[in-house]
């Protein structure tokens, strides 16, 4: 009997990835989602540019190139053009979903397009080479903030779960990690429902999903998933966000 | 007892599953090298493995199969 294998929706080819980077367990999660639900053949994916920019490489379903954070309004389209048969979903990065593509993000939102955002979190721009993001922490040494982020200059984080559940529109918002087994479990879970809210015609879901960077970061593969534990997740905490069927409504936030 | 079959040349040694593993029976193997140059991950005891699936769930790509 087969306990585990790659899942059919995850194309056999090597990912391009550093070592230790968690894109590949986010990948494989979607892919997952993707099998249990047996939607391949009616998916549609958004990849966004960024580290994940390849993604249509590596998913079997098919897949579109969008503009720079762009990714949403391309997912809305393609949406749009056959609500009832499509399954869409976008991948995007913190420099792509909530930096560039942050109207996209909250006007899709607002709307409550719907379609699946999964949105990879890990506080730093990955494929230019360790630039401070949006999302960096305060204090976060990164090549663009050697002495750490000063949040007089800078200013504070964007957290897109907290921002996004204060508008009316969205059905689904929930923050997981990927920094251990139990959090990659729960992590699935979530993005299984996101994908199962779009099936029932429930409107947006937006997963964020914290994630290591260790090259970036400039550290281990597990000094990374540590590193989440200990600055990212107290800064970050993870928690349903909003879930509008369930009656989990902005200011009821269920602890982590 | 678990049967655990690696595709050692797509591992990139990142040590993720070793840290997993509730049963300490992982660890990169120190005397091989695979085509991308880094030390795959290895099963040092098969009849102790509980067939958890943690280090595959952790493994970012996706190189383990388990089998029962």
């Amino acid at each position: 009997m087969v306990v585990f294998d790659k899942p059919h929706a995850l194309a056999d080819v090597p990912l391009h990835y550093c070592p230790g980077c968690t894109h590949g367990i986010v990948h494989r999660l979607v892919a997952e989602a993707i099998d249990e639900l047996e939607i391949e053949g009616r998916t549609v994916g958004v990849a966004p540019v960024g580290c994940a920019v390849m993604a249509y490489d590596y998913f079997t379903c098919d897949m579109i190139e969008a503009a720079h954070g762009r990714a949403p309004a391309v997912a809305t389209g393609v949406k749009r053009s056959d609500p009832d048969n499509l399954i869409v979903f976008t991948y995007q990065g913190d420099g792509d979903l909530a930096s560039i593509g942050t109207a996209e993000t909250v006007h899709a939102a607002a709307r409550n397009e719907n379609i699946t955002v999964i949105f990879i979190n890990n506080a730093i721009y990955g494929m230019t080479g360790g630039q401070m993001a949006p999302t960096s922490l305060p204090g976060q040494v990164t090549q663009t903030s050697p002495y750490g982020r000063d949040v007089n200059a800078c200013g504070y984080p964007v957290k897109i779960c907290e921002m996004l559940s204060m508008l009316e529109g969205p059905e689904y918002l929930e923050r997981v990690a990927v920094n251990n087994v139990k959090n990659v479990r729960k992590a699935k879970k979530a993005i299984r429902k996101a994908f199962q809210n779009q099936i029932d015609k429930k409107g947006f879901s937006l997963i964020e999903v914290i994630s290591a960077c260790p090259t970036n970061w400039g550290m281990t593969p597990s000094k990374a998933l540590k590193w989440i534990d200990d600055n990212m997740i107290p800064y970050y905490p993870l928690g349903v966000y909003k879930d509008r069927s369930a009656g989990i409504i902005p200011g009821a936030k269920e602890e982590a | 007892m678990a049967k655990l079959t690696f595709r050692k040349d797509e591992c990139k040694g990142c040590g993720l599953c070793v840290e997993a593993c509730p049963k300490g029976i992982l660890q990169l193997s120190k005397d091989t090298i695979n085509k991308k140059g880094h030390h795959p991950a290895e099963c040092t005891d098969e009849a102790a493995c509980i067939a958890c699936a943690s280090c595959a769930t952790m493994c970012p790509d996706c190189i383990i199969k388990i089998e029962k």
